[in-house]
């Protein structure tokens, strides 16, 4: 997989099939992204699972925060890891012990590490990285489209009108990543130089 | 499902819109509301702390103009956009996210009047501090770098002459200094230039000019690259630090390669209060969905009359790029392939006389200080958009005295030859 710019029908293939998601690095502070990206996903019907060692026997929103990814007691889909590209390798090999294995590995915005994701790849796991969950179905479903930010998508379908906690259809017309090219040229070049 | 890119025309008519939810509507209602209710005060408090995609109140976003802003980003390849009161607030807007007092900015010195002036006057009371470059000479924008130098600010086609700006050599400048480039993209439009496939990192509109192009509705609008890592050196406070107005959240660690229009929306707009009448977003989306047809008769008119002056015996001089003989011709082939624009200067062998006798003269150009309408303007810069500047700035920025400007509107070309003819031969 080209990690430097994904196509729209790859993440729109994840967020339409995982339905369990393991938040490693999930925060109970509510300014810190990943107390964000974790109430939202809640609210579109995702399965959240707060891990962090620092919070285990707290909430987070309902949920029992849990230690590491072997303490979680059902299957997990996806593995969303709000951590620095330094610390994401020991999280992937824990990932890989997981019976049944997740479908996919998703690294948060900012987050990236080649060499984890090539770990993961070679054992069909799909691997997402430096993209946040939450602004990528609010991009699909042109919610995001209330702030002002370029869904890349396209529709002149009549949509239901949003209610909360319902799930919304991304299946839209993509524009392709080609029209915001510039960004994703930037974001590979400062890769390349790190 | 493929992933496929839309050509522009289908994006000037469909990006950012889609029927109503509500009540089916095809074209894009105008909320004229003030204020969007809640579901309940957890929904509330989400929206206020940035948790939720939604809308509180018109001053921070409106759905009419939220249509705007994406099919604007859209247009320009941007990741988000967000719109304001005019051209002159996205001005402010921008430039409250990046500098403190202190700070600096590189400034082309070919601008819109109205630019130098509120750089040079209304920024001075801000503690930001113009340096003025010539767009000429790439080497006097490397030269103007300093540590304080925060944003390099260019108009991709110059006002008043309409010339092209080399915007890929300022942004290597730019890159360099480590600052992000701004281009002014109104006398271009996305359909001529895209700026931000050239390297720049924010472009600003005037939509009350081309893009909106029908002379009705004051607005402008900010587009972000997503190009610009800001969070480095702490250079960019607004964009790297915890902001206490909300709560400490990082912008840039929040939205990512979105965070500037963010910054814009939620510190820029909400706090200085420059916001778009939703009225003003719906008649400017109205003319978005024609700009390609509007831009491309705009041009091949403006050329045709540009012609036309040129070989004509009162005329001593015609500044148009898209002339083959003009200084600007070879960055207009590389920068605007499909036109140079329809705002040009020329200047009268009977100097300001002349000029002034022309448009008392004119029965189809309007004489008004605006440019980018359907209808043929003409203007006088010295005495009107450029008389704040003094004598010699007047002439480096293009409006001598003996100027006149002319933005040619999409009537037939040959009633406003036959004008111009009419008006310079008596």
């Amino acid at each position: 997989m080209n990690h430097d710019a994904y196509p729209d029908n790859y993440i729109r293939a994840i967020l339409n099939s995982v339905k369990s998601i393991a938040m490693v690095g999930a925060s109970p502070v509510n300014v810190r992204p990943s107390y964000f990206a974790f109430k939202y996903l809640a609210q579109r019907g995702y399965d959240m699972i707060p891990v962090n060692p620092g919070h285990v026997g707290k909430e987070l929103l309902g949920k029992p925060f849990v230690a590491s990814l072997s303490d979680i007691d059902r299957p997990v889909d996806m593995v969303d890891i709000f951590r620095n590209s330094s610390h994401i390798m020991p999280v992937v090999e824990e990932a890989l012990t997981l019976d049944p294995l997740p479908m996919v590995i998703w690294m948060q915005l900012g987050a990236r590490d080649d060499a984890a994701a090539l770990k993961a790849e070679s054992v069909g796991i799909k691997v997402v990285m430096n993209r946040c969950p939450k602004i990528e179905y609010g991009r699909l479903s042109s919610e995001i489209s209330w702030m002002g930010v370029n869904s890349r998508t396209l529709s002149s379908k009549r949509p239901p009108a949003p209610t909360q906690g319902m799930r919304l259809s991304l299946n839209r017309m993509s524009v392709g990543g080609g029209d915001t090219a510039a960004s994703d040229r930037a974001a590979k070049n400062k890769t390349e130089q790190s | 499902m493929s992933d496929r890119l839309p050509g522009f025309s289908t994006l000037a008519v469909h990006a950012g819109a889609q029927p109503d939810p509500t009540t089916g509507a095809r074209a894009t209602p105008i909320y004229q509301t003030t204020s969007f209710v809640f579901n309940d005060a957890d929904h509330a408090a989400s929206l206020f702390g940035l948790q939720a995609f939604g809308n509180i109140y018109t001053r921070i976003g409106n759905p009419t103009n939220a249509v705007l802003e994406e099919r604007v980003a859209a247009l320009e390849g941007g990741t988000a956009a967000l719109a304001v009161a005019s051209g002159h607030a996205a001005q402010v807007v921008v430039l409250q996210q990046l500098l403190q007092p202190g700070d600096e900015f590189i400034a082309a010195r070919k601008l819109y009047g109205g630019s130098i002036n509120q750089f040079t006057h209304a920024f001075k009371s801000f503690g930001w501090n113009v340096v003025w470059a010539d767009p000429d000479d790439i080497a006097s924008f490397e030269r103007a770098v300093t540590p304080r130098t925060k944003a390099i600010f260019i108009e991709s086609i110059a006002n008043p002459a309409g010339s092209i700006t080399d915007i890929e050599a300022i942004s290597t400048v730019a890159r360099k200094a480590g600052v992000p480039l701004i281009v002014d993209n109104t006398l271009a439009s996305p359909y001529l230039i895209r700026p931000i496939d050239h390297g720049a990192d924010i472009v600003v509109h005037s939509l009350t000019k081309f893009l909106g192009g029908h002379g009705n509705s004051i607005g402008g609008i900010i587009v972000d690259a997503g190009t610009f890592d800001w969070s480095t050196g702490g250079k960019y406070p607004m964009l790297s630090e915890p902001r206490p107005e909300y709560h400490g959240i990082r912008l840039q660690e929040t939205f990512g390669n979105f965070a500037f229009a963010i910054a814009c929306r939620v510190l820029g707009l909400r706090d200085l209060g420059p916001a778009l009448s939703p009225f003003n977003a719906f008649m400017i989306l109205t003319g978005i969905e024609t700009l390609p047809l509007r831009m491309q008769k705009h041009c091949d008119n403006a050329k045709a009359v540009a012609e036309f002056l040129a070989g004509h015996p009162a005329v001593a001089a015609v500044n148009y790029a898209g002339l083959a003989s003009d200084k600007y011709n070879q960055l207009a082939r590389k920068y605007a392939p499909k036109g140079a624009g329809a705002v040009f200067t020329f200047s009268l062998k009977g100097g300001y006389d002349a000029g002034v006798s022309l448009v008392s003269k004119l029965q189809l150009f309007s004489h008004l200080a605006n440019v980018g309408d359907t209808r043929s303007l003409v203007i006088h810069p010295a005495s009107t958009t450029h008389s704040q500047l003094d004598d010699a700035a007047k002439v480096k920025s293009g409006a001598g005295p003996d100027v006149v400007r002319l933005s040619i509107g999409i009537e037939d070309k040959e009633d406003l030859i036959a004008d111009l003819e009419q008006a310079l031969g008596a």
